[in-house]
């Protein structure tokens, strides 16, 4: 077990480590001065911030120091969390803003994800056990995972928002409103947060009914269910078993489908102008904040290999034979 | 074996269907261009029209033919699904009969190689890439989604190798002392051939997936018109809540149907190669 | 009589038609006695293992019937079958390196396995018998992981027979073994039946002389068919099938598998069982076939307890 980890934390670290890098070298490789041709290309709100913000970059990147110092004084500030300031956002910070933006992007990821696995694995299990489950939950199931996310939002927004009038279509709350820990505050934030949760739990769910179903009944195939059929065991049972077991690659699959998943909620976030990370990193490239850019690709690598490692820890709990030391999930 | 994979293939519905899919929206998409004699964004007069006999899905605010758009979209979409999939799925067979056919530390070394471009959110690793080179061709696309595609193809394949490694046909081409890529390319490739094809589908529906997720968040090619572009503009331009529904559905059912089918087709193909799991 | 048999045929559904697996095999088992199967691969042993617990999903009951204690086992019906497993008919399968659930502690399995055949679990009883299995007790507390490879297999061997199942059917649970430990697996399984845990075994194996050190009666099959059966020193010593006589003459020393070696006395292969000639279905390789042998040769009773399926025998 302690082998397993290990390896885990040096695949992550080196993991961040990479991206660290690169994100200090991109800018780096642009031809001619960086800084400027940075603030040339960004819309920068305020003209008379250019200059400040030169002085303040040319600092920052310290381009009269030699490399490997530019390099460490670059992992010195991303530790001392300072990702520099927004140029479309001058002079807010990059980390306030992106902290401002994690609580809603979590607040669509986590039950989205958490939920469509559960409610996916549930219903793939079922799928496998009747003809007419398989019938009717596998194609919509492979139509849902073929979707684009930002399709089921758009035609989300679109029916209930647009054409029905249900849902707000736009904004993590009313403009009307002033956040507060008010009841009212909160159903409004609710009522804004449930089309992109639904449609990013929809597409979601497709994928992870498809994959219990092939994984249950292959494990219905496996050795141990024959044995317990062949000793009389009632198939409830065997499915127990079988529903257990299949859901160690599920969680395995979870780990592997992050990077999707995050790239479904920021364009979902994108659709419903949710002010998550995903509207930061639209309103960076559109207004060539690089800065903004960079900081939002670090948030989000972080975010993604701690992701990975509850996943582990999850793994392990979960599976006895990690525990015992034999095998770990696949790496 | 060939003819009885064939005579599978041609009762499988689920294969059938979605090549057919597949196949009518590729002609639609190669051949259609050359029926349209104006460019995709060229301006052809009224503003959103909805769909008609003269314009087949209607016009946007701008005044530009949608199935012409559509047209010319569905051809770029496919040319960086299999683009960004062909590049990703030669990357993945590479790194994955290397470490699975050497082993030792070159397979350590492209194991942890894999792993790390595996945890890695391609979608943020694509817009950091995408906004600072700023080459924003429908290939430079392609490439890119190849570069950061491959990892679970690589992984896959190598496990296939690792076990095909250890056969007595493998082991009799080693002992003639033929050399490891002749191995690779003779023995161990064609043995998996089948598999390698079910890779490539699936890699060329996920590129069609993220190309599309690219293009929504501007980071699309500049010099063509895709299907993920048009949902973008309609986007960028309030088709929503103009009511311009056929600005945003088309692009996106196509895009659905195309990946759609190509994973349909996918399950018919593994069924046709895997006795296992036909069903009688 | 334990087991009879009567008449059993047993298919199996392919794109090209029926395989004939087994066609129309009559034999019975008496309390205490032990049957080794033998014959060629691909003869259709398994295929009769099977039959008598559980057939898998391409199988189909053509014909025939089998009696345990006096009851018809409804071998046909999967669901009505599962009240006779375990308790009359049990398996030790092949695969006992993966026969138990990886993710659930041994005992605890165990457990569930009984309580969900609503039997009580008898803690002593089972201590005992893992004691006489050479077992520490410990390993119902451990994964299957945890075991090594012998361990595994002499736990399923408890798990199968906790519930004195009248029949116990073991397919080729030795063939992955090496030599002593083959020995201790056939002693234990004799063990098992002087001390009732089973009434009556039927052990298939492709090791004629591992067969005789334990079976009372061998039985020799072909192409779905039985060929001979008779006592194990009979089928050794004089055995009257020509089939069984080429098989015998052509294991050079005790201990060697016919399956390793090809069958070099018997030039040819078993004929297709998909859609077989009438006759007698070793006609093609035998070397005393005669016009007679295009009729199919019933099995007759020659002697006391030697039963012969040939026309020469008769
Ligand atoms: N699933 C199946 N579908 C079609 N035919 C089958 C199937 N399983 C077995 N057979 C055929 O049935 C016949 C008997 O098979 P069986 O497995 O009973 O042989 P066996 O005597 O156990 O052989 P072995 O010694 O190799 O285990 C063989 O000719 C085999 O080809
Ligand atoms: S019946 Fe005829 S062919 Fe068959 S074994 Fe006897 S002699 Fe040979
Ligand atoms: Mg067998």
């Amino acid at each position: 077990m302690r082998r397993y980890f290990g390896r885990k934390l040096l695949i992550y670290g080196l993991t961040f480590f990479m991206a660290v890098t690169v994100n200090w070298l991109v800018p780096r490789l642009m031809p001619g001065d960086p800084v400027a041709s940075m603030l040339a290309r960004a819309r920068v709100a305020q003209p008379e911030a250019q200059e400040a913000l030169r002085v303040y970059y040319n600092n920052l990147f310290g381009f009269d120091l030699p490399w490997w110092q530019q390099y460490l004084n670059s992992w010195g500030s991303l530790f001392r969390g300072d990702f520099g300031i927004s140029l479309w956002a001058f002079p807010t910070p990059v980390a306030d803003l992106l902290t401002r933006a994690v609580p809603y992007s979590l607040a669509l990821l986590v039950p989205s994800i958490l939920l469509s696995w559960v409610v996916g694995n549930r219903l793939g299990a079922l799928a496998a056990r009747r003809k007419v489950l398989d019938n009717t939950v596998l194609p919509v199931s492979y139509v849902l995972t073929a979707t684009p996310y930002l399709w089921l939002a758009a035609l989300m927004a679109w029916g209930f928002g647009v054409v029905w009038g249900i849902f707000p279509v736009a904004g993590g709350y009313s403009f009307s409103m002033t956040p507060s820990f008010t009841w009212d505050f909160f159903v409004d934030l609710f009522w804004h947060w449930l089309l992109p949760f639904s449609s990013l739990f929809l597409v979601a769910l497709g994928g992870w009914a498809i994959g219990m179903r092939n994984v249950i009944i292959y494990e219905l195939e496996s050795d141990y269910a024959n044995y317990m059929s062949a000793l009389g065991a009632p198939q409830k049972l065997i499915r127990r078993y079988a529903f257990r077991n299949a859901v160690l690659p599920q969680i395995t699959g979870l780990a592997l489908q992050l990077g999707v998943l995050v790239a479904g909620a920021l364009v979902t976030e994108i659709v419903f102008s949710y002010p998550g990370l995903g509207s930061l990193i639209l309103a960076a490239i559109q207004n060539k904040d690089f800065f903004l850019l960079q900081g939002a690709f670090l948030f989000i690598v972080l975010g993604v290999l701690i992701a990975n490692f509850i996943i582990d820890v999850v793994y392990v709990i979960v599976d006895p034979r990690t525990r015992v030391g034999m095998v770990g999930a696949a790496a | 074996m060939k003819t009885e994979a064939l005579y599978f293939a041609v009762r499988n519905t689920k294969l059938l269907v979605g090549a057919g899919i597949i196949l009518v929206l590729l002609g639609i998409g190669v051949i259609g261009p050359f029926f349209i004699e104006k460019p995709p964004t060229e301006y052809v007069g009224m503003q959103m029209q909805p769909p008609g006999a003269e314009y087949w899905l209607g016009t946007n605010t701008f005044g530009q033919d949608l199935w012409a758009q559509f047209v010319h979209g569905l051809r770029t979409t496919f040319l960086v699904g299999a683009l960004g999939g062909g590049i990703a799925a030669v990357i993945g067979m590479v790194v994955g009969f290397l470490a699975g056919y050497k082993g030792g530390w070159i397979d350590e070394i492209l194991n942890m190689l894999t792993n790390i471009v595996l945890v890695l959110p391609t979608l943020a690793v694509l817009f950091i890439l995408n906004a600072y080179i700023g080459v924003r061709s429908a290939g430079m696309q392609a490439l890119f989604i190849g570069l950061t595609q491959w990892p679970w193809a690589a992984r896959s394949i190598r496990a296939q190798t690792f076990s095909l490694r250890g056969r007595d046909f493998v082991d009799l081409a080693r002992l003639s002392g033929v050399g490891s890529g002749r191995i690779i390319a003779r023995e161990i490739a064609p043995n998996m051939s089948s598999y390698l094809l079910l890779t490539f589908i699936l890699l060329f529906g996920g590129s069609i997936l993220i190309a599309s997720s690219l293009d929504f968040i501007g980071l699309g090619p500049t010099d063509a018109v895709s299907l993920g572009l048009m949902l973008q503009q309609a986007h960028q331009w309030s088709a929503m809540h103009l009511g311009l529904w056929w600005w945003f559905v088309p692009p996106g059912a196509g895009i659905t149907l195309i990946v759609g089918a190509l994973y349909v087709a996918n399950v018919g193909l593994d069924e046709v190669f895997n006795p296992k799991l036909r069903e009688l | 009589m334990t087991l009879e048999v009567d008449d059993l045929r047993v298919y199996y559904r392919t794109l090209k038609g029926d395989v004939q697996a087994l066609d129309g095999v009559s034999f019975g088992l008496r309390d205490g006695e032990i049957l080794g199967l033998a014959g060629e691969s691909g003869c259709g042993k398994t295929t009769l293992g099977k039959a008598l617990i559980r057939l898998d999903g391409r199988m189909k009951h053509v014909g025939g019937s089998v009696t345990l204690d006096g009851q018809v086992l409804p071998i046909g019906e999967d669901a009505k079958m599962n009240p006779y497993r375990f308790k009359q008919v049990s398996l030790i399968p092949q695969y006992s390196m993966s026969a138990m659930n990886p993710t659930r502690k041994i005992g605890r399995m165990v457990r569930e396995l009984l309580e969900s055949r609503r039997e009580k679990l008898d803690l002593d009883e089972l201590h005992q018998r893992l004691e006489l299995v050479e077992l520490p007790k410990d390993v119902l507390g451990k994964y299957p992981i945890e075991l090594s490879g012998g361990m595994k297999q002499r736990m399923v061997m408890v798990i199968s027979t906790l519930l004195n199942p009248s029949l116990l059917i073991a397919d080729e649970i030795t063939s992955a073994l090496d030599v002593s430990t083959q020995k201790a697996v056939v002693t234990t399984l004799k063990g098992f039946r002087d001390r009732g845990f089973v009434k009556s075994m039927i052990f298939i194996t492709h090791d004629i002389s591992l067969t005789n050190q334990l079976a009372d009666t061998i039985m020799v099959m072909y192409a779905g068919k039985l060929a001979e059966k008779a006592p194990a020193s009979t089928v050794v010593n004089a055995p009257k099938h020509p089939y069984t006589q080429l098989l015998i003459s052509s294991l050079p020393e005790v201990g060697v598998r016919y399956a390793d070696k090809r069958l070099t006395g018997i030039p040819g292969n078993p004929p297709s069982l998909l859609k077989p000639e009438p006759g007698c279905r070793f006609r093609a390789r035998c070397p005393l076939a005669f016009e007679k042998c295009a009729e199919d040769p019933p099995p007759v009773e020659v002697e006391k307890d030697h039963v012969v399926a040939c026309w020469k025998a008769a």
